[in-house]
């Protein structure tokens, strides 16, 4: 177990901008740390930088307790699941999960009951002679797992494990995944730019854009309290609301919306729906805000799909709880103290 | 029209093989059966007699058993060679475009240019190698070896020029085979803690062996059947000590004008090349990674 840690990590590619710019960000020993982003955003690159797969233009890797910029990845006590799988296609499952140990020494006697363990641990014993070819993605995601798993590292690193998943599929992964970290207490670095796996599986979650890190937090601190308006909007679906005037951005989240008066200090509007959508376990509601300086605006809220929709065309009065109010600044993004 | 119109775009193709490949095959078949000599006006049917009179003559036990060697040890070191030129090729580094032209040229430039080039570099009295090799005191400038003179030497001198020719078309070959394997899997190999040796020896190679089987295959035909090299370097001498079957087909069959013994001499691998090309792309089909 282990700390991974990167300070001012910086990776510029020939001719490009920054693709990574002055990261710092540091695990807890045991976490499982989300880097979640847009495509683009370098958190792909941040996990290749610290597997020492990427060598960094500037900064630093540490890797429990010591700079790593220099090893080899071989060396740095990592293991590392890639989105494609990356499993050895001539090899059976067997000589897959026991290939680290033969690079790394161990002696041949214990290759056998170290596979066996690993893969036991994903309920794929019964796999083991088989060629990758002729396993489905799920069972190929298992032998990814148990690859890196055999040789006990000090980190996980997983590149969008899930993502070659069908849907189905992967939410029982996701889970199967969490159990597994908590049971080996691995610190584990996961990239995604799934906010629902992100939020799922992360105890906290870097959320990465253009290159550098705009917050760091628990999936309720990034999600209930945004750091900036590209965090309000990149989370949740659909996004926050974000109404600009003077200056000042508010924002609330859809679910937060409600209809009534609401309490003393609450935010309060008339909006006339526009258009509502049912989506089985809810229904959202897309309308235009009537008064109080706001006419014109759009937004959307949420309510339970048990509840009758308003008709299109009508308006009504709705509400938003004073503490549900999240206040930017219109010309950084950044979060402010309401006006 | 539709019916006519797709027999009549591969018709060129059909004419081009059966002109220039099928009649040649057909008609040297014909000759291996015959007793035409250039010159006589008749032909009769001989059966075999072409062949069992080829093989009891010590020329062509001795071509055969060159042709063997030529294609064994220059497609031995073309392979090994291929490899590791292909390695490097992979990897990024300056000038590597310059380098990749370099490696192409020998297959690129007509080969009568480059074999004649390889004439007078191992030429007996004018020879470049010697030269250096007398400047750098390896040999003695009264005595300099006889490249294309010695038996063993001119041997030697042969293979060396043939693997330089086919070496730049299995290094292409094998190149875009490792250029196949997607990055992900090196890099797996490498966080799994596996060095150069390892990753290639147990991982990239082994991914790329249908295709190296392919490259192997085409160079083991192409060398049993090719005569260049030694035409232009040895005629197949000193005293045939570099003689392979298809310059002794040749010689036999167009300069000393016995066509039916040449056509049997030419001929008599054709099965065995036949079996050997069914068997590579056998094993090349069984061992293809998906």
């Amino acid at each position: 177990m282990a700390v991974v840690a990167t300070r001012a990590l910086t990776k510029r590619f020939a001719g490009g901008e920054n693709a990574v710019d002055g990261v710092d960000i540091e695990s807890r020993d045991g976490e499982f740390l989300v880097l979640l982003g847009p495509s683009g955003s370098g958190k792909t690159t941040v996990l290749r930088m610290i597997a020492g797969l990427e060598e960094p233009t500037s900064g630093e890797v540490w890797i429990g307790g010591r700079i790593v910029n220099r090893l080899t990845p071989r060396e740095r006590g990592i293991a590392m699941v890639f989105q494609s799988y990356a499993l050895y296609p001539h090899l059976s499952v067997y000589d897959n999960i026991a290939f680290p140990l033969k690079a790394q020494g161990v002696p041949r006697g214990e290759h056998e009951a170290k596979v066996g363990w690993a893969a036991e641990k994903f309920g794929i014993v019964r796999l083991l002679g088989r060629k990758p070819r002729e396993l489905s993605g799920g069972e190929r995601q298992r032998v990814a797992l148990a690859r890196a798993l055999v040789r006990q590292p000090q980190v996980f690193l997983l590149d969008e494990p899930l993502s070659n998943l069908d849907a189905k599929l992967r939410a029982s992964a996701r889970e199967e995944l969490q159990k597994f970290q908590k049971e080996i207490g691995t610190t584990a670095v996961y990239v995604t730019h799934d906010q629902v796996e992100a939020m799922a599986l992360g105890d906290r979650v870097v959320i990465m854009d253009h290159g550098r890190v705009r917050q760091v937090g628990t999936p309720a601190e990034v999600y209930d309290d945004p750091a900036d308006t590209f965090v309000a909007t990149f989370l949740g679906s659909p996004a926050m609301n974000l109404l600009e005037r003077d200056g000042v951005v508010l924002g609330f989240r859809p679910e937060h919306v409600r209809a009534g008066a609401g309490a003393e200090g609450a935010a309060r509007f008339r909006v006339r729906c526009d258009l509502t959508e049912y989506l089985g376990s809810e229904q959202l509601a897309y309308g235009t805000l009537q008064d109080g300086g706001w006419e014109g605006r759009e937004i959307v809220w949420r309510f339970p799909s048990w509840e009758a929709a308003p008709p299109e065309g009508s308006v009504r009065e709705v509400f938003v709880e004073r503490g549900r109010l999240r206040w930017f600044d219109a010309a950084s993004g950044l979060r402010r103290a309401a006006p | 029209m539709k019916r006519w119109l797709g027999p009549a775009l591969v018709a060129p193709a059909f004419a081009y093989i059966a002109l220039l490949v099928g009649l040649p095959v057909v008609l040297s078949l014909y000759l291996s059966v015959s007793d035409a000599r250039v010159g006589s006006d008749t032909t009769s049917f001989v059966g075999l007699a072409n062949f069992s009179a080829a093989v009891r003559t010590p020329s062509f036990r001795a071509a055969l058993a060159h042709s063997f060697l030529f294609t064994v040890v220059s497609q031995a070191l073309v392979i090994v060679g291929a490899t590791l030129l292909a390695l490097s090729l992979k990897e990024a580094f300056r000038g590597r475009g310059l380098v990749r032209f370099l490696v192409l040229l020998p297959w690129v430039a007509p080969i009568s240019l480059g074999a004649i080039g390889w004439k007078w570099l191992l030429d007996s009295l004018y020879s470049v190698v010697n030269w250096v090799l007398v400047a750098a005191g390896v040999v003695s400038a009264a005595n300099p070896p006889m490249w294309l003179g010695e038996p063993r030497l001119a041997m030697l001198s042969v293979v060396l020029v043939h693997t330089w020719r086919t070496l730049p078309f299995a290094t292409v070959i094998l190149l875009a085979g490792l250029t196949s394997i997607p990055r992900d899997i090196p890099e797996a190999a490498a966080v799994d803690g596996s060095g150069f040796w390892r990753t290639h020896l147990s991982i990239t190679l082994p991914m790329i062996r249908p295709i190296a089987l392919v490259a192997l295959l085409f160079g083991v035909v192409f060398t049993f059947t090719d005569m260049t090299a030694v035409y232009i370097l040895t005629r197949g001498g000193p005293a045939d000590a570099t003689q392979v079957l298809p310059s002794l087909a040749f010689f036999t069959g167009i300069l000393g004008g016995d066509l039916s013994a040449g056509a049997a001499i030419s001929l008599f691998l054709f099965p065995l090349l036949l079996l050997g090309a069914v068997v590579l792309l056998r094993i090349a089909h069984r061992s293809e990674v998906t």
